[in-house]
């Protein structure tokens, strides 16, 4: 019977392990200790913060009903105004900014940490404009890129740039200018393939306005090039650094002057690059309109920290009544399935991370609920070897017994919380969500732990001497 | 030792009797105050930062303050605060962020105000919510029942598993009825909302109460394989003392969480937690006192009428 030593060791490494990633300060802390003293370089455990929601750490949450009247594609329409807001919010300095597509024509932006909501929402709220710029010339250039350095310097000497002779020059982008073609003439883009290469193009429709204007615009900038903005910026991320900046500058150089209203944008590019760049054609050319809000949620960032410790405080002080409950009452077995508990506990907050599950207060609360239920089983299992033991059964037979008589109650009742739990969260409100998922999760891990580890712990620390110390069990 | 819990079978009907019949009361005289999540409106959460020890602005003055923005009805209901500070959470009809940006400055020119959270909520939005609850708490209800008899399809003697099914079912209408009419009172008193935290406390509550009735009848029903089926009352009555230790037991250690939660966690989750440690003491209540004696009752009452149906004959 090596086996259930392997067993327990396996266990009680995966709790360790467990607990450590939970919360490695104290670990790290160690290993900084030791290094320092023995001088020794023993690495760190890997740190990964928990992901807190909105209500925890603080900042808004906002709904939005799309007008999806105007537009026939509408899921593209969507996945289109997603991306707009997805930049805008970006461009805002949010640090983890959430944007997602609700069911068929709601938006929901996430912005943590953002406390000017009213800036935020009419940034979100403006209908998106496309704008397609010319080259300066360069003598104008010139004029631009001396007033900035002048502004520059001014600023620099603490100066009021106010003075300078026509400082708003400064603010122009150097190097381009609009013209009076916007997204309003274009009519659609589309990905295409061309039919020698098979490269994908994107070819873009005019309206009859739209197509006097391009070819005027074409025309006089034949091999030039025409720049793309969307909302002020580049449409693509073309110097490739993962973000949208003053650096990307997406311009395709015109060929010839095009009448008639229809053009292709050829070059080297993917065709995820493609789809994004005609998605985002697309947006500027049919805007969906968004307008205020129907929703939100604004959480000041104290209120958010005060309830986490609170409710982290709460779970301490749950755990601690339960853990001597579980001594007084049930002893030695009860020691054993606290100790299960415990390992539950970081098992569960591991799990948490590593998926990692974004917490709110409801899941702190579905996961302090599940402390308190997760004993139950091993109540159920305990209650009935007490029953065996006195019924005369000798030790080891009445802890086979327990397990395998309660077992068809613990499955029914788990079972049944399981059912509601899916059901809860299939409603799809994210507080109801929360809550469901670690309930859910914690009912599953409970398993696991009042079951098969604290059936480990019997199985290795009752033994024969157990036979003399009865009024422990 | 067998406690004989069927022999006072009477005393728990007419507790349980009053308490769902004034529930029912409450809820038609009172109703329930719904949160702005179901109906639409707005939810503000403010602190007052008074001078030492003044108290916060009262309602009315709250209420005249805010007067010129056509805001419907107001409710002021009050909150722990923050360090010390009195706090409030206003309620009213929906508001865009301009309007909600003046409602803050005219809350400071009363007295300095910061806040702490804020919710708008359109009424689509709350329709829509409203209908996806109630869907949810139906495809509860019947996935519980169908669970229920589908657990005890092996159990036909002497009484049949449908009747386990029914009985577990109205175990778990007192076990949700009894915390809707606390916090129809609630609301009555104290403006307390049924919010969606309070829901997923409910529908848990369903799910805590039949898992502690599957226990006891899944004990019963183990016994009446072990003994047969004679003596159907001893049997449950046995059953229930088996079990006593692990019902307490159990009930207690989640109490022990939610009592903490309810005392030192935060503002947010204490309606939470009070929901969840009154439907679950009237669960673990239900199962031993309602549950088991009702199905002790139906059998009498069927033997009963079995025993004039022959003696007619």
């Amino acid at each position: 019977m090596a086996q259930k030593y392997y067993i327990f060791i396996g266990v009680l490494v995966i709790a360790v392990v467990a607990g450590i990633f939970a919360y490695p300060n104290y670990f790290n802390q160690g290993v900084d200790f030791l290094n320092q003293k023995m001088l020794w370089t023993l690495p760190h455990f890997p740190e990964k913060p928990y992901v807190l929601g909105l209500d925890l750490q603080g900042g808004v949450s906002l709904v939005y009903q799309a007008d999806l009247s105007q537009t026939a594609d509408k899921t593209a329409s969507m996945a289109g105004l997603r991306d707009v807001i997805e930049r805008r919010v970006n461009m805002f300095g949010v640090s983890e900014p959430v944007v997602e597509v609700q069911g068929q024509d709601r938006l929901s932006v996430e912005l943590p940490g953002v406390t000017n909501v009213e800036q935020a929402i009419q940034m979100i709220g403006q209908t998106p404009y496309l704008e397609f710029d010319e080259e300066r010339a360069q003598t104008e250039t010139q004029q631009i890129l001396d007033k900035i350095k002048e502004v520059q310097d001014a600023q620099a000497k603490g100066q009021d740039i106010s003075k300078i002779t026509d400082w708003q020059t400064a603010l122009q982008n150097p190097y381009f200018k609009p013209t009076e073609l916007t997204g309003k003439y274009l009519t659609k883009a589309t990905v295409v393939f061309d039919q020698t290469t098979y490269k994908p193009q994107i070819q873009l429709k005019f309206d009859s306005d739209g197509a006097k204007i391009f070819a005027d615009v074409t025309g006089r900038n034949i091999n030039k090039p025409l720049a793309i903005y969307l909302d002020g910026f580049s449409i693509i991320d073309t110097s490739g650094d993962g973000k949208i900046d003053n650096q990307d500058l997406y311009a395709p150089k015109v060929q010839n002057k095009i009448t008639g209203g229809d053009a292709v944008i050829t070059g080297d590019m993917s065709n995820a690059t493609a789809t994004s760049i005609a998605s985002r054609l697309n947006s500027g050319a049919l805007p969906v309109k968004i307008g205020a809000p129907i929703s939100q949620q604004t959480v000041g960032p104290t209120l958010g920290s005060v309830s986490l410790q609170k409710s982290l405080v709460a779970a301490l002080y749950g755990l601690l009544a339960v853990v001597i409950f579980m001594v007084v009452f049930y002893r030695f077995p009860g020691l054993l399935a606290s100790i299960a508990l415990v390992i539950y506990v970081a098992i569960t907050l591991a799990i948490f991370k590593l998926i990692p599950v974004t917490m709110s207060l409801s899941g702190i609360g579905g996961f302090i609920l599940s402390i308190g239920m997760a004993v139950d089983a091993n109540i159920l299992i305990f209650a009935r070897m007490k029953e065996e033991i006195k019924a005369g059964r000798g030790l080891a037979g009445a802890i086979d017994e327990g397990f395998k008589r309660a077992w068809p109650s613990i499955r029914d009742s788990n079972f049944n919380s399981l059912i509601v739990c899916a059901i809860l969260f299939f409603m799809a409100t994210s507080f109801i969500k929360g809550f469901a998922f670690t309930l859910a999760l914690g009912i599953l891990v409970s398993l696991f732990s009042a079951i098969f580890i604290t059936r480990i712990f019997l199985m290795v620390f009752v033994g024969k001497w157990a036979e003399k110390a009865k009024w422990l069990l | 030792m067998t406690f004989q819990f069927t022999k006072y079978s009477i005393v728990y009907y007419i507790i349980s009797g009053i308490l769902v019949v004034a529930t029912i009361v409450c809820l038609f005289t009172f109703g329930l105050k719904f949160g702005i999540e179901f109906v639409g409106g707005s939810n503000m959460e403010v602190v007052f930062q008074t001078t030492q020890g003044a108290p916060r602005p009262s309602n009315e003055a709250i209420q005249d303050a805010l007067k010129s923005f056509n805001l419907g009805q107001i409710t002021v209901q009050p909150t722990a605060g923050y360090k010390g500070y009195p706090g409030a959470i206003l309620r009213f009809k929906g508001i865009d962020e301009a309007t909600h940006q003046q409602i803050l400055t005219e809350l400071n020119k009363l007295t300095p105000t910061t806040e702490k959270s804020f919710q708008y909520i359109g009424p689509s939005v709350g329709q829509e919510l409203r209908n996806k609850t109630e869907l949810a708490i139906v495809l509860a209800l019947f996935a519980i029942t169908l669970y229920i008899a589908f657990a005890f399809r092996k159990v036909s003697k002497p009484v049949s598993s449908w009747k386990y099914g029914i009985t577990s079912l109205i175990a778990l209408f007192h076990d949700v009825l009894i915390p809707l009419g606390v916090f129809s009172i609630l609301g009555k008193l104290y403006n307390v909302e049924i919010t969606i935290p309070i829901i997923a406390a409910l529908l848990t509550i369903l799910g805590f109460s039949v898992h502690d009735t599957i226990v006891i009848f899944d004990r019963i029903r183990e016994n009446i394989l072990r003994k047969g089926m004679g003596q159907f009352e001893e049997t449950v009555n046995w059953s229930l003392t088996q079990t006593l230790g692990r019902s307490i037991s159990t009930v207690l250690t989640v109490e022990f969480v939610l009592i903490s939660l309810y005392f030192f966690g935060g503002e947010t989750l204490k309606d939470f937690a009070l929901a969840l440690i009154i439907g679950i003491t009237s669960g673990t209540y239900s199962s031993i006192f309602i549950a088991s004696p009702l199905l002790v009752s139906w059998y009498k009452w069927s033997a009963k009428r079995e025993e004039r149906r022959t003696s007619k004959k």
